[in-house]
């Protein structure tokens, strides 16, 4: 993490990467301190560090690689970290295995589902696991799967195989739940289901932690948002807070394709830079906003061309991620 | 329909509950796979119907149909034990492992325990089923056990089903889904064919013999045959049976791999 960066770490991030790392929290209900966890000599998780609060939806936002599959897993129970401290609802998931697996939801990335098994009777054994289950025609219908009940697992579509995921996860009335990748690769409308399901879990007290790649998602949907980059947390806070940090807004430029941005950057404000995102589409951001604008129009008549929009808005977590790691992350 | 209400209200099933549950989409799968079926009830049954009703394979005893009987049942409950504990279960759960079953019942609050219960219950099951079509087959085409044998008999196939499952998780557990298939298969041919089963040990060639009777195969056959036909319990075959469970058993739970 580079200097500049460092305002844009709002929350707890600075501390967690320091080498002592503070105690896990008890009362959240994710809490995660100087994670480390090695393959093969490589640190996949690095330091890693985050608290997801009770009855909130923390999205865990990252590349892939990032290291947000291992961390969830290691908070699931499925992988033993070789340093840091893990509690989830103030209990070790190793240690107190058996109490979580009552009260914690998991979706895993992967389905988990014989594949001569329609939905239904998949729910069906799901719930007689639990005390209180969810009735299994409820989640079929709250996620858009009656149609395809009785739909072997292997016949169904990817959309249809992610959401039984999510109503697997969410069946035994947990307190938390683990979502890896909740809505990866599905269209518009099941996405939107899902939305609504974890927008229901939330109303209803449970906490939620999921994993995206989809950071309009993680901005619309989660309360607090982590940001991870090569195994460590690079910022964390509310998607406003995120947002709203770091100076100015985004200016975005259409133009004529492969302008010089070198002979524009000396034009900038100091802190600003330009970018050119896609052909003809350039974002410069980093300064103060008026100064960035005059600087970028000076330059433009001065070099005869001719913009065919500029717009300046708020930043979004696109342009925060971006900031921050380098990457443009596209799902 | 009930109204949907997310709040939280954790908590597991009792026990028994969740092995049954999980017994019941066991059986429900084993049942519902046609080659495992082919496997577990055509084969047998024909087998017993073709080896007692014809003369062709030299069985090592007299050429009447009870002579042949005597051997034939005894041997074909021992292959219903192979296909259903070794074969099905080892495929099944290959499958389940690669798939990702294992591990996302990993995370619910089915214990290994619970696991392992539902698997047993639901192989003791579809041997119920099979033990039933074959003895009953066999007394149809006139086979008069031992009665005390009988009981015996269950004890050997009990204690059969325990060697095997260990054996046929242990392959699941360790060998790629697609290896697990096909070598699960490819064992049952082979102690189909010169395991003991079919053919009695003591009547194949001297070579085969020294080692095919410390197969579990021939130990369940043997055994069995000794219940039905004398109503005595070999205790050699039993302590072969012991000795391979015990074995696969300390294996499969240092090795087997949950995803």
């Amino acid at each position: 993490m580079t200097a500049s960066h460092a305002t844009l770490v709002p929350v707890h991030a600075a501390s967690e990467s320091a080498a002592v790392p503070l105690p896990a929290s008890p009362s959240a209900a994710v809490s995660v301190r100087g994670l480390i966890k090695k393959y093969h000599d490589h640190a996949v998780v690095d330091g890693l560090g985050f608290d997801a609060e009770r009855a909130a939806v923390t999205a865990v936002v990252g590349p892939n690689g990032a290291g947000k599959t291992t961390t969830i897993e290691i908070c699931e129970g499925f992988r033993t970290p070789d340093a840091g401290q893990v509690r989830v609802l103030g209990r070790d998931p190793r240690v107190d295995a058996a109490e979580l697996k009552a009260r914690v939801g998991v979706m895993l990335q992967i389905g988990g589902v014989y594949g001569a098994i329609t939905p239904r009777a998949a729910l069906a054994h799901a719930a007689s696991l639990y005390a209180h289950p969810q009735h299994p025609d409820v989640l079929l219908a709250q996620l858009g799967l009656q149609n395809a009940s009785r739909t072997p697992y292997r016949r169904l579509s990817g959309g249809q195989q992610q959401r039984l995921g999510i109503a697997l996860a969410v069946i035994g009335r947990p307190e938390l739940v683990f979502l890896d990748e909740p809505t990866a690769g599905l269209d518009p409308q099941a996405r939107h289901a899902t939305w609504n399901l974890i927008a229901d879990l939330r109303q209803s007290g449970v906490s939620v932690v999921l994993t995206t790649h989809y950071l309009e998602e993680a901005e619309q949907l989660a309360d607090h948002v982590v940001i991870v980059d090569a195994g460590s947390v690079v910022a964390a806070g509310t998607p406003a807070a995120l947002t709203a940090a770091g100076e100015g807004d985004v200016i975005r430029v259409r133009a004529a394709p492969r302008l010089e941005l070198s002979a524009l950057q000396k034009s900038l404000p100091a802190n600003a830079t330009a970018l050119e995102e896609a052909p003809g589409s350039y974002r410069v951001t980093g300064g103060e906003t008026a100064s960035m604008l005059a600087a970028l129009m000076t330059w433009c008549t001065a070099h005869s061309i001719e913009p065919t929009s500029v717009v300046t808005e708020r930043r979004n977590l696109q342009d925060v991620f971006l900031e921050l790691t380098g990457k443009e992350l596209r799902p | 329909m009930k109204t949907f209400d997310v709040a939280a209200q954790p908590g597991a099933a009792a026990r028994w509950q969740r092995v049954r549950a999980h017994a019941a989409l066991e059986l429900q799968m084993m049942l519902r796979n046609g080659e495992q079926l082919l496997l577990t009830i055509i084969l047998p049954v024909g087998l017993l119907l073709g080896l007692s009703l014809s003369t062709v394979v030299d069985l090592g005893v007299a050429d009447d149909r009870i002579s042949r009987l005597d051997v034939v049942v005894p041997g074909m409950l021992a292959l219903a034990v192979l296909s259903t504990a070794f074969t099905g279960l080892a495929i099944q759960t290959g499958f389940e492992r690669r798939y990702g079953v294992l591990k996302r019942l990993g995370a619910t609050p089915l214990s290994r325990g619970d696991l392992l219960s539902g698997k047993v219950c639901a192989v003791l099951c579809v041997e119920a089923i099979q033990v039933t079509l074959l003895t009953v087959l066999g007394a149809v085409l006139g086979w008069r056990p031992s009665t005390i044998g009988l009981f015996i008999a269950l004890g050997f196939i009990v204690v059969g089903t325990a060697a095997f499952a260990s054996l046929g998780l242990l392959l699941a557990g360790t060998a790629r889904a697609e290896a697990t298939l096909a070598g699960a298969n490819v064992i049952y041919l082979l102690l189909l064919a010169a395991g003991g089963i079919v053919v009695p040990a003591a009547e194949l060639p001297e070579a085969a013999q020294s080692w095919v009777q410390w197969l579990p195969s021939s130990a369940l056959a043997e055994g069995l045959r000794d219940a039905t036909i004398a109503g005595s319990v070999n205790s050699l075959e039993l302590l072969v049976l012991a000795v391979w469970f015990a074995a696969g058993a300390a294996l499969a739970s240092r090795y087997f791999r949950w995803d």
